[in-house]
């Protein structure tokens, strides 16, 4: 949301290299993430690293925060990603941001599409709920533990067709969250 | 106006990082070029923001806090992005990091004869990925591969089959396709190329007898 009060605890650490708003976002986002990586099947040990390094790079890259172009959950969820591509393989992840694509031709948007980027946060979370189960398994199988479809089918001992068509089906409902500009 | 684009697939195993470096790198560079798939890696990642959010938080001791906080005073503070590419240069910024010489002094291989080859410094030494060059009209050979192929045009364009692709189209192509791309006549083409298993060595064979018979 563009009110999230977390948009203003990442903007003070940016700005005023604010410690306490630093405490805030360590306080609500440490537990969660150490209970993604966990979910990632890795050691207790790594898990916190992982945790460290990423709300370490939290406030490194701070001022890189756009509340235009994420809310604070998915900023942190790309950051830990790339954390744990570092810590474990070794490699770093090649990024890829919005504004390298907008710089092509012909690909310029209406600027007002860009402000609502970061208000899917609370709608998403509501269409996640309303997921199956089984959906919601694949997509946490995909998002937690970082695998592949071919894995995820081999996994869960099924078609990798239908796991295709399950992750496109729960896709296609998370989707409907985002206004058809974005579709 | 680019055509060919990756699966869904494909975009998800990018956001939630399950990709090789090799594959990562070129969903990562057409996105760059592509603003419909990078609209939908965006999307992707908000969904995994999402779970991220509505995780259960697990406990955390308080050393852990401690120990951030004490490290915090020697780390710097990176300036906000400014990508600003002109969008007349060749290399995406992806790709940029691995590319650290201007084109034409790159240390190109030439390859059956037919093409030539700058294969990119990855960190991950399992899946290549490398730069290739084909010089105006080239015909490649019918030939197909042991394992997965993507490509993604940088500039020039060839024909394969009935498609024609262009700068920023992709294309992904299985163990069973087989495939005989033609380079456009009016220029080189430059792409970037992945292979999970090396071509035959019948099939550079091939590529060797080929051109030494101009066929």
């Amino acid at each position: 949301m563009t009110n999230d009060p977390m948009n203003k605890l990442v903007e003070a650490v940016a700005k005023h290299r604010d410690r306490e708003a630093f405490v805030q976002l360590f306080t609500h986002f440490a537990p969660r993430l150490k209970g993604f990586a966990l979910k990632r099947g890795i050691s207790l040990a790594a898990a916190e690293e992982l945790v460290q390094e990423t709300m370490l790079a939290v406030w490194r890259k701070a001022a890189t925060f756009d509340r235009n172009r994420a809310n604070v959950s998915t900023w942190i969820f790309t950051i830990s990603r790339n954390k744990q591509i570092d810590l474990l393989r070794r490699q770093t992840y090649p990024e890829v941001e919005l504004e390298m694509a907008l710089d092509q031709p012909g690909s310029e948007p209406a600027p007002d599409q860009r402000a609502e980027w970061a208000e899917f946060g609370t709608d998403l979370q509501s269409a996640l709920k309303s997921l199956s189960p089984e959906q919601r398994t694949i997509l946490q199988k995909a998002f937690f533990e970082e695998k592949s479809h071919r894995t995820i089918a081999l996994e869960l001992n099924l078609p990798l067709g239908t796991v295709k068509s399950r992750i496109r089906l729960a896709l296609a409902r998370l989707r409907a969250v985002f206004p058809e500009e974005y579709v | 106006m680019i055509n060919h684009h990756p699966d869904e697939a494909l975009l998800l195993d990018y956001a939630t990082g399950a990709l090789s470096e090799a594959v990562a790198l070129t969903i990562a560079t057409h996105a760059s070029m592509c603003i419909r798939c990078m609209r939908q890696i965006n999307q992707l990642e908000a969904i995994g923001g999402s779970l991220l959010a509505s995780e259960t938080p697990a406990e955390c001791d308080d050393g852990v806090l401690a120990q951030i906080l004490m490290r915090l005073d020697d780390e710097g503070l990176e300036p906000a992005a400014t990508v600003k590419t002109e969008s007349s240069a060749i290399l995406p910024p992806p790709l940029r990091p691995y590319v650290n010489e201007p084109l034409h002094q790159l240390p190109w291989k030439r390859v059956g004869g037919l093409y030539e080859e700058y294969r990119l410094p990855l960190a991950d030494t399992k899946v290549r990925a490398s730069l290739f060059r084909l010089a105006a009209g080239t015909h490649t050979p019918k030939h197909s591969h042991r394992g997965q192929e993507l490509v993604l045009v940088l500039s020039g364009g060839y024909r394969d089959g009935d498609a024609q692709f262009a700068r920023g189209d992709f294309s992904a192509l299985d163990v069973a396709d087989t495939h005989q791309p033609i380079v456009d006549d009016d220029g080189p083409c430059l792409c970037l190329g992945v292979q999970e298993a090396p071509m035959r060595l019948t099939e550079v064979l091939s590529l060797r007898l080929r051109r030494f018979l101009r066929i």
